[in-house]
């Protein structure tokens, strides 16, 4: 197991060459303060933000930098696809940059749907000037007359102010504004665009992955990503987000055999992402349609591979979807895995029973609650028919056995 | 390192078993808790030879690292290239060992990511049994390797059999066997699991296996093991 890279704290060898007095600033932590990052209370690793601050709590605080989020779809991948939305979104509106990879739809077409960012506190900085704060006669009609102190403050707040949260809401009801869209900078990799190369000598990985990796790593090597470069002055995080590996279209047949012959192309790639991940300042984001991998063992290789896994069912299309106990939420959500980085123990959810849904301006997750049954003759669905073979894997049992509770 | 699991294992930094093979396997659950303490446990053992406390030599092979000038390119390596590497790194840490310190201690973590990454069981086997022969045998040291399993499935598929089969082989090869799971009954946030140790020593009438059984419970500062039904939450 790789020891997870926290190196930004590194010592002063790497510090800016500026620093040249002696008077050192003592700062509480020796962290370099990065526009939507925060430290971790548990272990101190720095942290981003999902987008969805139900799935940062779940995670233990957000997700750590140089980590991977293993997100198994759900059937139709409606939510899945509106998360992996979010973590791109929440990467614009904190200024970091983007690394979207698909092989169905085109990047444009995903960054075109990002919700939008609920703005009461966080302001867009209008590149178009503020002709008023120049002008003398209107600054008479806007002086203050009792806080006037605060008058020579700028009048449009920059977008530094968002930086200073941690997890913003968006409503997914209107898409992101294109301006601030585009004030964020993305990379593509969409593989119709990227010719397969005919190479005789296979290494483990298919082409389609192997491309990936090489452009993913040009990415981080080209705009000093890297933790090996010399530090400047600012550093930034690069999101990666990754749609719907494994699937037929990333010329993985692990999705349609039972015993694929690249059993080992999507074990292999994500280990290189890790590899790529815990060396640079980045985040990734993985979806995987694990509905259509009949080995539920190579499932387990493949979460073990990621540091992080959830896995989303929802109801639609499914005889829960009129199961009255269900009515108030969308589907379930499965933690599968946690990562301890730096400590022993893990933060596991208390509650193996989760369930989401998803509301116009927020992504809840929260325990499945049942109603209460008020009358006496009415038998209730037992409790291990409702949350279903989830086995998640902690020191927990097997959870088919779950029928089998001890009910006392 | 944990001092019940010292008291459990009979061993002390002090006087410790060489020529030992250890396996530490988990099904479905975490064993690198345990890792971390027979890492802890060998360097206090490594700390006492004061001479050479200063340059401990730990070699770190990060397969992470070295991993990717391997799989990037697109003209090389199959996992028997993996194999290779690791072979080399252990024969240097070997030798080194014999001339200035004790005897050697090869830590693996993870041997099913090797499973994952393509390398086949049978080399994965062949592999271990030349480590045991080189460090165990002839250096007097020690082994400690991890394997992870997924649930036995109940046909048997060829894709997972790999990891199941070299758990099988690598118990024949061992001589300290740590199986992890979880509890039978089902998740509890007080006890994490069970440990099961098993002792394959050779004795002159053959082989004799002694089995222990211990429930456990990792939290920040360590593990704590206690017998089954005696964890602090249920007393």
């Amino acid at each position: 197991m790789a020891a997870p890279v926290n190196s930004v704290g590194k010592p002063s060898a790497e510090r800016p060459p500026f620093n040249s007095t002696s008077f050192q600033k003592k700062t509480r932590s020796k962290l370099i303060s990065i526009p939507g990052t925060r430290p971790s209370v548990q272990n101190g690793q720095l942290l981003v933000s999902t987008g969805v601050t139900s799935l940062d709590y779940l995670l233990g605080g957000g997700l750590a930098v140089g980590t991977v989020l293993l997100i198994e779809e759900d059937r139709f991948d409606s939510y899945s696809r509106m998360i992996l939305k979010y973590f791109l979104a929440e990467g614009v509106v904190c200024r970091h940059e983007l690394f979207v990879a698909s092989a169905q739809d085109n990047p444009d077409d995903i960054l075109q749907e990002l919700p939008a960012p609920i703005l009461d506190d966080v302001a867009i900085h209008k590149p178009v000037e503020q002709p008023r704060l120049s002008c003398e006669p209107q600054d008479n009609l806007d002086a203050m007359k009792i806080a006037w102190r605060y008058q020579n403050l700028p009048k449009v707040q920059s977008a530094l102010a968002s930086s200073s949260r941690f997890g913003h809401y968006y409503d997914v009801s209107k898409t992101m504004e294109p301006e601030i869209r585009q004030a964020a900078k993305c990379h593509r990799f969409y593989l119709p665009e990227h010719p397969t190369q005919s190479s005789t000598t296979h290494s483990r990985m298919i082409e389609s992955y192997s491309a990936l990796l090489k452009s993913l790593q040009e990415v981080i090597h080209r705009e000093g990503f890297d933790l090996s470069t010399p530090m400047s002055m600012s550093r930034n995080i690069l999101r990666v987000g990754l749609h719907s590996l494994g699937s037929a279209l990333w010329n993985d047949d692990l999705s349609c055999h039972d015993d694929p012959m690249h059993s080992h192309a999507l074990t292999t790639f994500l280990y290189g992402l890790r590899a790529l991940l815990r060396s640079s300042l980045s985040v990734a984001v993985v979806t995987v349609p694990s509905h259509l991998i009949q080995d539920r063992a190579l499932m387990g290789n493949i979460t073990r591979l990621c540091d992080n896994a959830i896995a989303l069912e929802s109801f639609k299309g499914s005889e829960r979807e009129t199961n009255p106990l269900y009515k108030d939420y969308h589907g379930l959500l499965h933690v599968r895995q946690v990562p301890h980085l730096n400590c022993l123990a893990s933060q596991l959810p208390d509650h193996k029973d989760l369930a989401f849904k998803l509301k116009r301006k927020q992504f809840s997750i929260e325990r499945l609650h049942l109603p209460p049954d008020l009358s006496e003759t009415v038998s209730r669905v037992s409790r291990g028919e409702l949350a279903g073979a989830a086995a998640v894997a902690s020191a927990c049992g097997s959870g088919t056995s779950g029928n089998k509770h001890l009910d006392f | 390192m944990f001092t019940e699991l010292n008291s459990i294992l009979n061993a002390t930094p002090d006087s410790f078993t060489q020529g030992e093979f250890i396996l530490v396997s988990d099904r479905q659950s975490d064993a690198s808790f345990l890792i971390h303490h027979f890492l802890s446990f060998y360097l206090r053992s490594f700390s006492h030879y004061s001479a050479i406390s200063q340059s401990l030599g730990l070699i770190f092979q990060e397969g992470l690292k070295e991993s990717l000038s391997i799989l990037i390119p697109q003209d090389t390596t199959t996992g028997s290239q993996a194999i290779g590497c690791m072979s080399m790194s252990s024969d240097g840490g070997g030798e080194e060992g014999v001339e200035e310190w004790g005897p050697p201690v090869l830590l693996v973590d993870d041997v099913s990511v090797l499973l994952s990454l393509g390398v086949s069981a049978g080399a994965m086997l062949d592999f271990s049994h030349y480590c045991r022969a080189t460090v165990c045998s002839q250096l007097q040291g020690n082994i400690v390797t991890l394997v992870r399993c997924h649930r036995e499935e109940a046909e048997d598929d060829g894709s997972d059999g790999g990891s199941e089969w070299l758990l099988k082989g690598l118990v024949h090869q061992c001589s300290l066997t740590l199986h992890v799971q979880g509890l039978p009954t089902g998740y509890c946030r007080d006890i994490h699991g069970q440990v099961e140790v098993c002792w394959r020593r050779r004795r002159g009438d053959g082989q004799h296996t002694q089995k222990k059984l211990f429930q456990y419970k990792v939290h920040n500062k360590g593990a704590s093991f206690f017998a089954p039904g005696t964890s602090s939450a249920v007393l």
